[in-house]
């Protein structure tokens, strides 16, 4: 069985990004980027598939920028067979890169997709159930565990109000959440091993879909500061703030 | 302009926060309706009629809805979605889960969690975990929107609008409801609390996290929880506060045991006031909160239960 997984270049979660000043965007110059956290539980998730016996052969897509070479490396590393960039250095919008998956979906025919559920920076958290619909395949989103079971998987959500479990028909797009795993780090052997495998690099044109996007982003602002607060030095004097000052209980 | 929100409900029961998403749905403006799509949802339907300044409620009442399985509830909306300019729901998990796809099947963008409303086709949203307030302009024939609860006042529910049924049923066959463990609490809701106390790791044990819940109880308020209290099992995963966990914004936000990571300040920093209790003084929550104690918090957090 073939998993394919998406993997998007971002700002690293560490980092706390600032607003550039003619707020046109973020200032994401000299900034360390990284796999999107949620791809790394994704590929994680895939690896198991594979250690597993289950996954025969694991994929990655990722669509950006050349450097995005670079988190697809990682994947290898990770254990993802071969990799394939989408080149390009436009700002893809999720109803785009979904676009661009279920192109390579149709290619590649895996069985299993696997996604984050959210990319860190845009936190849309979309591209999952965007490329579930343009596939016409099932969707099991925020899975918290997943067990494939024959032409079938059984995946726990989290939801809001706790878990819910649901089994979709295969193949399925599934997109990861926080507590589906703990992604393990690339051992340096690997990380030289990977250097060698497939790695193909296309264009949005190759398969034919337009990067245009109907979503103008107008300006980028930084959010309201809060106003400095105070230290208490007791809780006696915490109280007193709360009633008195705060008046909030 | 013609507005169709999407209920968050429990068949038996309308949830709140799609008061919160009419809200939204007033400031753009237009006819507003809402759907109920669910199974033996009619209670749920009567509340949204209820609701200020909606003018038609339409009711899907299928087994097929029942558990609000994405595909079926999209394929329904990508059928409806085309007679209006608007989709509204709710930024929860239900909506987050069937907006985009929805989205899709229109062939549209969809516009995730949206804080404000500049006009019909222009609305702000954060990014970067609340770092920075993106504002966006949609050029699409049909606008399909997650609206941030807490971000949007209630309307009340003096409205009396007409329920009308919907004949659809698409099943798309695809998933299939196995069960569900939810979190039983006679604590408020996390989301709409007007008090919330969160633990973080510093709590230590789920043990310890009865503390919380103390003074929580003593406040009126519900528990919520930074990440690392969740992964390391101290309490399940709908109490998490963060960027990819609950946004919430209450009066008073009491943060005990909580370093104060952008992950999580991103769903609580819209607190009116912030208590941060933490024995380290340079923590990162202390640059949010109003009120700061460095303290133990197992001293602390006990002592001002009693002191309330
Ligand atoms: C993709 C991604 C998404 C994430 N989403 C979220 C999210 O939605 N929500 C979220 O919360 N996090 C999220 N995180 C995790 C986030 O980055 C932090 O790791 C997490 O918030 C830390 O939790 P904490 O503050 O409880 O733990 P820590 O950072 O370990 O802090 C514990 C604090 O407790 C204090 N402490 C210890 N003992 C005591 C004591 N006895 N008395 C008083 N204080 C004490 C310590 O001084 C310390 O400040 C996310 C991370 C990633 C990568
Ligand atoms: N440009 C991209 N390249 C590869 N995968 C992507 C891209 N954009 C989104 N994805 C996938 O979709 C997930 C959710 O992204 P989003 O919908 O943008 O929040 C990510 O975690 C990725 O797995």
């Amino acid at each position: 069985m073939k998993v394919l997984v998406a993997v998007k270049r971002v700002v690293d979660y560490n980092v706390k990004v600032r607003v550039k000043a003619d707020q046109s965007d973020v200032d994401l110059a000299n900034v360390k980027m990284s796999m999107n956290p949620f791809c790394e539980i994704a590929v994680e998730e895939a690896v198991r598939l594979k250690e597993k016996g289950v996954a025969t052969e694991l994929v990655a897509v990722s669509i950006g920028p050349k450097n995005a070479q670079e988190q697809l490396r990682t994947a290898m590393a990770l254990g993802v067979d071969r990799s394939i960039l989408i080149e390009t250095d436009e700002k893809v919008d999720s109803l785009a890169a979904a676009k661009l998956l279920a192109k390579v979906v149709e290619e590649e025919q895996p069985q299993v997709v696997l996604v984050g559920k959210q990319s860190i920076d845009t936190d849309n958290n979309q591209t999952a159930q965007m490329l579930s619909a343009l596939t016409g395949l099932a969707q099991a989103t925020f899975a918290s565990e997943v067990t494939i079971e024959g032409d079938k998987a059984k995946v726990k959500r989290e939801i809001d109000g706790g878990l819910q479990t649901i089994e979709v028909k295969l193949p399925a797009v599934i997109s990861a959440d926080l507590r589906l795993n703990e992604p393990r780090y690339a051992k340096l052997p690997d990380i030289m091993k990977a250097k060698k495998k497939q790695l193909d690099v296309k264009s949005p044109a190759d398969y034919g879909v337009e990067l245009s996007s109907n979503l103008k982003t107008l300006k980028v602002e930084p959010p309201a500061e809060r106003s400095a607060g105070i230290k208490v030095d007791s809780v006696e004097a915490l109280v007193d703030k709360l009633k008195n000052e705060a008046k909030v209980v | 302009m013609s507005i169709l929100v999407v209920a968050e409900h429990h068949n038996s029961e309308l949830a709140p926060v799609t008061a919160n998403v009419v809200a939204a749905a007033k400031a753009i403006g237009g006819d507003i309706h809402v759907l109920v799509a669910g199974e033996a949802c009619q209670a749920a339907a009567d509340a949204a009629a209820k609701l200020d300044g909606v003018s038609k409620v339409l009711v899907a009442d299928k087994p097929a809805y029942a558990h609000q399985l994405a595909e079926n509830v999209a394929q329904l909306l990508g059928e409806l979605g085309k007679n209006y300019t608007h989709l509204l729901a709710p930024a929860t998990v239900n909506g987050k889960n069937i907006m985009p796809r929805a989205a899709a099947l229109l062939d549209v963008a969809q516009i995730s969690e949206i804080i404000s409303v500049e006009s019909a086709d222009t609305f702000k949203r954060p990014i970067y975990a609340g770092n920075a307030i993106a504002t966006v302009q949609s050029s699409d024939a049909i606008k399909v929107i997650t609206v941030r609860g807490t971000s949007f006042d209630p309307v009340a529910d003096t409205g009396a609008a007409a329920v009308e049924a919907l004949a659809q049923d698409t099943d798309a066959g695809l998933s299939s409801f196995v069960g569900e463990e939810l979190a039983a609490s006679d604590r408020p809701e996390l989301t709409a609390a007007g008090v919330v106390v969160s633990g973080g790791r510093g709590v230590g044990s789920a043990e310890n996290f009865e503390l919380i819940y103390k003074l929580a109880d003593k406040l009126g308020g519900a528990v919520g929880a930074s990440r690392a209290a969740v992964d390391a099992g101290y309490v399940p995963n709908d109490l998490q506060v963060g960027q990819t966990g609950k946004i919430v914004a209450p009066q008073l936000y009491i943060a005990a045991g909580i370093s104060g990571a952008i992950q999580h300040l991103a769903g609580m920093k819209d607190s009116k006031v912030i208590v941060a209790i933490n024995k380290d003084e340079e923590a990162p929550i202390f640059q949010v909160a109003d009120y700061g104690l460095v303290a133990d918090l197992f001293e602390a957090v006990p002592a001002l239960e009693q002191q309330l």
